[in-house]
């Protein structure tokens, strides 16, 4: 697959109190953005933890944006400063296993930030794009994947 | 409680590599609480290890199994299942756990964790080392606060007066353990326990007398 015509598979898990109300938000002033990034709302990016990452890529993500809060703005206090920290433990992960570390990066949003949202977004696919598709779908693909485009 | 950290992908693949059926075994007690080998570590390995496979053609099937503890017969036994249906065991328990499970089954059980040391959870996310198990206990000589462990030169007449404004001079980033001594046997009035010299200490209570049994008849059948 050349990387012109690859379009990344990207996730994103929303904050639902700041990047996923930027993402509706996003919706109401008709901004666009890429239909290939799948949002996944959550309650708090402190709720997301390693092994959900590492399941996004085994069955075949391209690419992680995690999304919280401004740094000091978390609803829960500090879930977006414990994201931030699985996020670099989870870079390290993937160089060991052989996929990019850039796969999967942190953002901090707030809810009425949906034209920076966007722009995270798009910088995040064109990162993407510019590595290529993730390398486990050259190989092949176990039985219970799920998530292939 | 025992204090472990993980072993890199890499190396894990050096160990696991021509095996084909993986058994990645988790203990949900110590390394639980010190994040190293519980559900959540089991399940974050075995999807790394499996990326891996697939990126470097090694066909591994791997399995994800956490007991409640792999040091214990009754919890083992829950584990047999699975252990009989794989090749390998890659167990993520310490050292203990390990052997445990070489001892009751006769295939390859593996590490896969570095076991350290005996500690507390110090702060969020830090553990320091309490204890080495050295079998004779001293820690009402020093308030609490064990020279063995604790001092670099594992001092019992300290202090070295080697530190450097209460820190070591062999580990800058670790309090000294003497000036630590000092202080605690101050506060609670027992200072005059540093006016008897120690004797050397018998070190055949720990590892260097072999390894360590211990029996309690009374509740032997």
């Amino acid at each position: 697959m050349s990387n012109e015509s690859f379009e990344p598979l990207l996730i994103a898990f929303c904050c639902q109190y700041c990047s996923y109300s930027a993402a509706d938000l996003a919706g109401s002033m008709r901004l666009q953005y890429p239909t290939n990034v799948r949002i996944v709302r959550t309650p708090c990016t402190g709720r997301l933890e390693v092994e959900f990452f590492m399941k996004a890529f085994e069955k075949g993500a391209d690419g992680i944006l995690v999304a919280g809060c401004l740094e000091g703005g978390c609803h829960f206090t500090e879930g977006n400063l414990l994201a931030k920290g699985r996020v670099g433990y989870t870079q390290g992960f993937l160089s060991e296993c052989g996929l990019e570390a850039q796969r999967i990066r942190m953002i901090n949003i707030s809810a009425a930030q949906a034209r920076p949202l966007v722009e995270h977004i798009n910088e995040m696919l064109a990162t993407l794009k510019s590595i290529g598709p993730s390398p486990l779908k050259r190989v092949n693909q176990p039985k219970n994947a799920e998530m292939n485009v | 409680m025992i204090v472990a950290q993980r072993k890199s992908i890499p190396e894990l693949i050096d160990i696991l590599k021509g095996q084909k059926k993986i058994l990645v075994l988790g203990c949900g007690t110590c390394v639980t609480v010190c994040l190293a080998g519980g559900e959540r570590e089991v399940s974050i390995n075995a999807s790394a290890l499996r990326i891996a496979s697939r990126l470097k053609n090694l066909s591994f099937e791997i399995e994800e199994l956490t007991i409640e503890r792999q040091c214990d017969n009754i919890f083992i036994e829950k584990a047999a299942e699975a252990i009989t249906r794989n090749d390998v065991v890659l167990s993520f328990g310490c050292g203990a756990g390990v052997q445990a499970i070489a001892e009751r089954y006769n295939k390859p059980v593996y590490a896969g964790l570095d076991t350290e040391f005996i500690g507390i959870l110090e702060e969020r996310a830090t553990w320091t080392e309490k204890c080495i198990a050295c079998g004779k206990c001293v820690l009402h000589e020093y308030g609490g606060i064990c020279p063995i462990t604790r001092c670099a030169k594992h001092m019992l007449n300290g202090p070295c007066g080697g530190s450097r404004e209460d820190r070591c001079e062999v580990r800058a980033d670790r309090p000294c353990a003497w000036q630590l001594i000092y202080q605690r046997l101050k506060d609670i009035g027992e200072l005059d326990r540093l006016k008897t010299v120690k004797a050397p200490k018998n070190w055949s209570a720990s590892i260097h007398g072999g390894s360590r049994v211990i029996i309690r008849e009374d509740h032997r059948i």
